[in-house]
């Protein structure tokens, strides 16, 4: 029988090289090459119960949940804020109203940084790029009129991340919300910040000790927490390969996990709490491979390595988001197209919750318009296309299952790479994912430059045709209005408790106790973002990088 | 210019964004282009940036700014690149900055190009060596 294949495969070859081939490459958008046709002789070594299993079932190739989309589907959450949390908290109501359901908080740099909107190094960036959040007030008006205990919020924000979900846990409290009711996810992922994303405040140990402070205190007070979301997403903005963005991605993972067993931690009671998140890039099937391969690698290594035994530690649960870093100024309508085929394969890829980027995003924040086209984008696949009917529908392919036993195998030898390096820090301070990254970004434009990467609209099938799309512009204005506001704060608040909480805040970051507590006090008094980042800095100090291009 | 001398860049990333990929990327092209390139990092302040240029003694400063702050940023730069004697340096703007904007930007004279998404690098490159012939 195999010979039999294999014969008929060589005869077929044989016709085949007969015939011309276009010039190609044929080669994902990571570069990986691709063969003209996969058949049974490449899924020979497949065994179903080891390597794919049933859905819900170990090693979750197939999914985390037994029934997957025809239970519940994919939260639809948009990535979303700007200008003053008023401004934002329209947004929000706009979203939910037209099916949303799940928010998710894009913040402004100064808050992603620590850095109050009255900050000299805030000038010009207040609101821009997401919502200027500087104390428990402005949270308050974010949420106004939305019930925590019913939806779920993801926060963007990561140095600062435990001050913003303190601020979260605060508002929730006031407005009389047992924190066990609520749930949500903050990103909280600062090993992603040092490789990709950059926004960092505090060098990785003390980083890493607010990581398992949270950790810690969700385990406790907050069960519904998703208390990180590690992150391949900026990894692949930042430049990286699909396979980069699976194996940092997981590399960073597995050191979170150790890092909570170090911090004494029993690794069942914070693994089912941990998240992820990735990228959906343009290349199809690479994406569906690249989820299938990720959740058999955590399941495996949660399971074989770690020795977790609650089989939700095993559960790789994650969001996506389609790629910015795909969509192109040129053309912006394009980008609908381009998402729509990104969205379609996170869904095949089993996501638990999904972001559409809108066409206008790499031009400016959406406007309304383009947020609800993006959201139409996945209504249309979950209640249309019938791509939400089957589990896993491409499980068994030839070239699915090959391509994704190839993933999980580049995977792991990265993971020995890193390993030998000494671990994700050392890693981390040698450069070498930064220059990974940086090398991948550099090849890939080149690559377009030379036309061998084919972008429509821009090196290929290009027009000379005048942007003609509104876009959203943010008011001058806010920056003014939010520091007014601060200001208002600062006046009327107890500032001598204000001052007693910072400096126990303080003493507390020199000692070992879990900081949490602590941060939620002083959020409650009306402290900002600002004071409590500076108290930690005195103790903490600041990180820098050493830059490499 | 003397005919040996190479050209001198600055790649500079001001403000808190974080979004270096392309200010990579350029830097690295123009490098291979044969200029010499120095690369400030990140979360850089105005002043911090008008001072590597001065130290630097670079013919370009391109600056790279994804988060919306480039109206207050890019004028800041040009300023304290004039307060320095730096007023014939070619500045350079890269990143999501919406065409009005470039307009304002290059109407007060703040930048001298500004390159948004889908740029080649090859025109960076040819802007670079067009436009650098003018300075003393």
């Amino acid at each position: 029988m195999a010979e039999e294949l294999q014969r008929a495969e060589k005869e077929w070859r044989r016709r085949v090289e007969r015939e011309k081939e276009r010039p190609g490459p044929f080669e994902t958008v990571s570069g990986k090459k691709i063969k003209d046709l996969y058949t049974p002789r490449d899924t020979a070594d497949l065994d179903y119960r080891r390597d794919l299993g049933f859905p819900g079932e170990y090693p979750f190739t197939r999914g985390v949940q037994p029934n997957m989309y025809r239970g519940r589907l994919w939260t639809m959450r948009q990535f979303s804020g700007f200008g003053d949390a008023t401004d934002s908290n329209r947004r929000y109501r706009y979203l939910l109203e037209q099916g949303q359901t799940g928010l998710s908080v894009a913040f402004d740099m100064p808050t992603i940084m620590g850095y109050d909107s009255d900050h000299p190094r805030s000038a010009g960036e207040v609101g821009r790029c997401g919502v200027a959040i500087d104390s428990l007030e402005d949270m308050e008006i974010l949420f106004e009129a939305i019930p925590l205990e019913k939806i779920t919020t993801s926060m963007t924000i990561n140095g600062p991340a435990a001050v913003l979900w303190c601020f979260y846990l605060a508002c929730a409290l006031k407005r009389g919300i047992g924190l066990d009711r609520v749930g949500g996810t903050i990103q909280n992922d600062i090993l992603k910040e040092y490789t990709a994303q950059k926004s960092w405040i505090f060098p990785p140990e003390p980083s890493m000790r607010l990581i398992t402070d949270i950790f810690a205190f969700a385990a406790r007070e907050v069960p519904r927490w998703n208390t990180v979301s590690i992150s391949g997403y900026h990894i692949r903005e930042a430049g990286s390969t699909a396979v980069q963005e699976l194996a940092f991605t997981l590399a960073d993972g597995f050191a979170y996990v150790e890092a909570g067993i170090e911090a004494g931690l029993d690794v069942d009671d914070f693994a089912p709490r941990l998240s992820f998140f990735f990228n959906a890039h343009l290349d199809f099937f690479e994406e569906i491979c690249k989820y299938r391969a990720a959740r058999r690698i955590w399941a495996r290594h949660m399971k074989e390595r770690f020795g977790a035994k609650d089989p939700r530690s095993w559960k790789m649960r994650f969001h996506t988001q389609t790629a910015g870093c795909s969509l192109t100024a040129q053309e912006p309508e394009n980008n609908i197209v381009r998402t729509a085929l990104e969205a379609l394969a996170a869904v095949l890829g089993g996501t638990q919750s999904l972001h559409t980027n809108s066409m206008d995003e790499v031009l400016a924040l959406p406007t309304e318009k383009a947020v609800k086209i993006a959201l139409r984008t996945q209504q249309i696949i979950a209640f249309e296309s019938g791509a939400a009917h089957t589990i896993d529908p491409l499980a068994g392919s030839y070239f699915i299952e090959s391509l994704t036993d190839e993933m999980e195998a580049e995977a792991e030898s990265y993971f020995e790479r890193i390993e030998a390096l000494g671990g994700v820090l050392t890693a981390i301070e040698k450069g070498f994912f930064q220059q990974e990254i940086a090398d991948a970004a550099y090849t890939y434009q080149r690559a377009v430059e030379k036309g061998e990467r084919v972008v429509v609209g821009v090196n290929r099938f290009a027009s000379e045709e005048a942007l003609n799309i509104a876009l959203l512009k943010i008011d001058a204005a806010v920056e003014q209005k939010q520091i007014a506001r601060l200001r208002r704060l600062k006046e009327r608040r107890d500032n001598i408790a204000v001052a007693e909480a910072l400096r126990r805040l303080g003493e507390a970051a020199a000692g070992s106790e879990n900081l949490i507590p602590h941060i939620l006090k002083a959020a409650q008094l009306y402290a900002t973002e600002g004071e409590i980042i500076s108290a930690l800095k005195k103790v903490f100090g600041e990180y820098r990088e050493q830059p490499i291009f | 210019m003397s005919e040996k001398r190479k050209i001198r860049v600055l790649v500079a990333k001001p403000g808190l964004d974080g979004h270096d990929r392309g200010a990579k990327v350029v830097a690295r092209a123009l490098r291979d282009a044969g200029m010499e390139v120095i690369y400030t990092g990140l979360h850089q302040t105005p002043e911090q940036i008008a001072e590597t240029a001065l130290q630097e003694d670079v013919d370009v400063v391109g600056l790279s700014i994804l988060s919306g702050a480039h109206l207050t940023l890019v004028p800041q730069v040009k300023k304290l690149l004039r307060e320095r004697g730096m007023e014939e340096v070619l500045l350079l703007v890269g990143g999501i900055i919406p065409a009005e904007d470039e307009a304002v930007l290059k109407q007060e004279g703040a930048a001298d190009a500004v390159f948004t998404p889908g740029t080649a690098l090859e025109n960076i490159i040819s802007y670079i060596h067009e436009n650098i012939g003018q300075l003393p």
